[in-house]
């Protein structure tokens, strides 16, 4: 169901500079990378006649001249990794990677029988060919450049094996730092997770700065198969400076009775692109995508996500909130493709947005294509603000009015997070949402960018 | 305690309220009736500061404080409570979340340090007993969903709990069956105190059986036109209003 359209092929960047694994890879990998390099000369970096990209403009990607570093600054990361570690809590591993480099001494991982959870080169040493069958399968490159840019270039990742009924019970945590370096850095990194038949896991993928002034690229593809009956909570989580642009693809591919969950918080970057693609491959398989994010400033958040229903009886969820504020914009493209055979599909999605400024963007779009007749397909997008009675009443109560916008503002987006199944993430993004706001803090985000500015 | 002059309001460019004077003492419980539209619900909502009404001349002072300058926040922290006409559904929001952070806002504004999770809890389980309310309401969303009593007697829960010095109930006891009116009363009464003081917006003469005015007002087109006693509310009850109105017509044109 790939739409295919001739384009003006934008720049290219990173085209010289292609760091790859740092060791001997086999000829398959080097043949998709080199299909990729092409695929991704021909397309580009997207401009804004590409229509997929006409509200995320991404020149500047071409533009600042990132460049990727050979090896990874761990030291420096050594705080930040910390405090990812803490959204999470207790985690059955945890890998690391800076600037797309995997950083052993930050990492740690248990043992949990059935489980292998590996960075890309030792999974290519280990498991070459279950990595060829699955690599590419639920992320493709055809149509969409940085994807492919991904697939010539990325520098290592996270692979996660669940075997046949294993239940990981605690999170797999894959952490990725950017920056930190004297030049703007780009990481390309990759997430591979397969689940065969009734596993189960739980995935926390988290982005986060080395620190608050740097710019970098983060252009992340991660990947879930999901055989019979598996299931995934999957969390993606953003919190990359304000000065970060952050593209970030999603594939699933959810079998037969299979249950993928996802929550995507996007509280960080100064550009952020999410692409969620889903799709529900067997039959009564399940995927919730729901999403939370906050653009404010000038900082762009664009959310993209297509449910692919290919089979009967599956049912998708779908609710993506947003918070707009000072000169913020929101992108919302939600896409559901009911194919011919996907009768008793039962899709349902909600887009709704709160407008705290008058000078915030909001581009909001459904796109429904249903070629099955006995389906139950709804979508829903609501923009508002907040309710000046509930905020006097609230101040009425005696609380003050950057507390009370707060309260409101989390009660907007609560029921998002509290589907959060990891207590300490949905305890720390939740506190994250005032300080973000600046209501508190009297901080301001500089419309120009950079950090914000405090009193 | 209170003391209103001269009080003109406006809204949306329109004056509702044309040249109050009020003086509520310390201890002292008002009851204000008058008919629809008579700009009762917007003196309250002056009183509490809401932000869409613009005061355009007179003054207020509470407890010799200038209240038209205080943000509707420091007012409630100053001891103002507003029970609402219609109190308003903020889905998302715990009530006990909400009530919660309004009397640790209080005590911040005081000095007095924030209660925590479980002293609160220990607060507002004698009120809720007291008020005879649903232990469930605590953990639904503030007012969502509630019914008109149940609103009400929410609105007299967080007044029990926030403890306030000048209370203003806007016909708190409008739907309320008789049982739901006793329990309102009760929570008015026991707050009572020579301290404390209350105004009592109201169109019905049974609530003032059960908290006893000391004074009567009657507001007519954004003025009070008349004072008494408490037998001033029978009065009105076996009158209706418009014995009072056309009798300030009189006076008007005598005036004139
Ligand atoms: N936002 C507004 N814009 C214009 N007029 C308003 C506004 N709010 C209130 N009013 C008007 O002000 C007048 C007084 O309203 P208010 O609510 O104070 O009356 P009330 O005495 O409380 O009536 P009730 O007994 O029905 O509660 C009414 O005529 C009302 O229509
Ligand atoms: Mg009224």
């Amino acid at each position: 169901m790939a739409t295919s359209t001739t384009r003006a092929a934008g720049p290219t960047p990173f085209l010289d500079y292609f760091p790859v694994l740092a060791q001997p890879e086999p000829a398959w990998l080097a043949e998709l990378r080199a299909v990729a390099r092409s695929r991704y000369a021909e397309l580009g970096i997207p401009t804004s006649s590409d229509e997929d990209w006409r509200f995320t403009p991404v020149g500047d990607i071409a533009t600042t001249g990132f460049t990727a570093s050979t090896d990874s600054s761990a030291p420096l990361a050594e705080g930040v990794t910390r405090s990812a570690g803490e959204l999470v809590g207790p985690s059955a591993a945890s890998l690391v990677f800076v600037n797309g480099h995997f950083a052993p001494a930050l990492s740690t991982r248990g043992v949990v029988p059935g489980v292998s959870v590996m960075t890309f080169a030792e999974a290519l040493a280990e498991r070459s060919d279950d990595l060829r069958n699955a690599l590419g399968r639920a992320a493709k490159f055809d149509n969409a450049s940085f994807t492919a840019l991904n697939a010539a270039a990325f520098s290592n990742g996270a692979v996660v094996f669940v075997g046949a009924s294993v239940e990981v019970k605690e999170p797999i945590h894959i952490v990725n730092v950017g920056g930190g370096e004297l030049q703007p850095q780009a990481a390309h990194t990759r997430a591979l997770v397969i689940l065969a038949k009734g596993a189960s896991a739980t995935v926390v993928e988290t982005f986060v700065s080395a620190n608050a002034e740097d710019v970098h690229l983060t252009n992340a593809v991660s990947e879930y198969v999901l055989g019979e009956g598996a299931s995934v909570d999957h969390y993606r989580v953003q919190l990359e400076n304000f000065e970060a642009y952050h593209i970030g693809t999603t594939g699933i591919v959810v079998g037969r009775d299979a249950n993928f969950r996802s929550h995507n918080v996007t509280f960080g970057g100064f550009l952020t692109r999410n692409d969620f693609t889903s799709l529900l491959d067997g039959d009564g398989g399940e995927c919730t995508l729901n999403g939370v994010y906050i653009a404010n400033g000038k900082r762009l958040v664009a959310n993209h996500t297509t449910i692919d229903h290919a089979r009967p009886h599956c049912n998708s969820h779908e609710v993506y909130k947003g918070i707009l504020d000072d000169r913020g914009r929101g992108v919302f493209n939600g896409k559901i493709f009911v194919r011919i055979d996907a009768q008793k599909t039962d899709a349902k999605q909600t887009n709704q947005t709160l407008l705290l400024s008058d000078d915030a963007q909001l581009n909001t779009k459904p796109q429904l294509e249903i070629f099955a007749d006995d389906v139950k397909c709804t979508h829903g997008a609501t923009v508002g603000q907040l309710s000046a009675d509930a905020l006097f009443y609230l101040r009425a109560r005696g609380i003050a009015e950057p507390e009370a916008r707060t309260i409101l503002v989390q009660a907007f987006i609560g029921d998002v997070l509290d589907r959060i199944r990891v207590e300490p993430l949905r305890a720390a993004l939740g506190a994250k949402v005032p300080e973000l706001l600046a209501f508190k803090t009297g901080c301001e985000i500089p419309l120009d960018g950079g950090p914000p500015q405090c009193r | 305690m209170l003391q209103i002059k001269n009080l003109h309001a406006t809204v949306d460019g329109n004056e509702i309220l044309r040249g109050i004077d009020l003086e509520v003492g310390a201890g002292e419980v008002h009851a204000i009736m008058g008919p629809n539209g008579s700009g009762k619900s917007t003196l309250a909502r002056v009183l509490a500061g809401h932000p869409d009404y613009e005061v355009t001349a007179g003054s207020v002072t509470y407890r010799g404080l200038d209240l038209l300058e205080m943000e509707p926040e420091v007012r409630a922290c100053e001891g103002i409570f507003l029970a609402f006409q219609y109190p308003v559904e903020i889905p998302g929001v715990n009530n006990a979340y909400f009530l919660k952070a309004a009397v640790n806002s209080i005590r911040k504004y005081r000095g007095l340090p924030e209660y925590d999770a479980m002293e609160f809890l220990a607060i507002v389980k004698d009120k809720i007993k007291l008020l005879g309310m649903d232990q469930t309401l605590m953990q639904r969303p503030v007012n969502d969903g509630f019914s008109g009593g149940e609103k009400k007697r929410n609105e007299i829960f967080q007044m029990s709990v926030l403890e306030p010095t000048l209370a203003v109930l806007d016909e708190t006891d409008s739907g309320l069956d008789i049982d739901a009116l006793r329990v309102v009363a009760e929570g008015v009464n026991s707050l009572r105190s020579p301290e404390r003081s209350t105004i009592v917006i109201t169109h019905y003469q049974r609530l003032l059986n059960y908290i006893e005015p000391d004074f009567v007002h009657v507001l007519s087109e954004g003025r009070i036109v008349r004072s008494g006693g408490r037998e001033l509310a029978l009065e009105l009850e076996a009158k209706g209003y418009t014995w009072i109105e056309s009798d300030r017509s009189a006076a008007e044109l005598a005036v004139v």
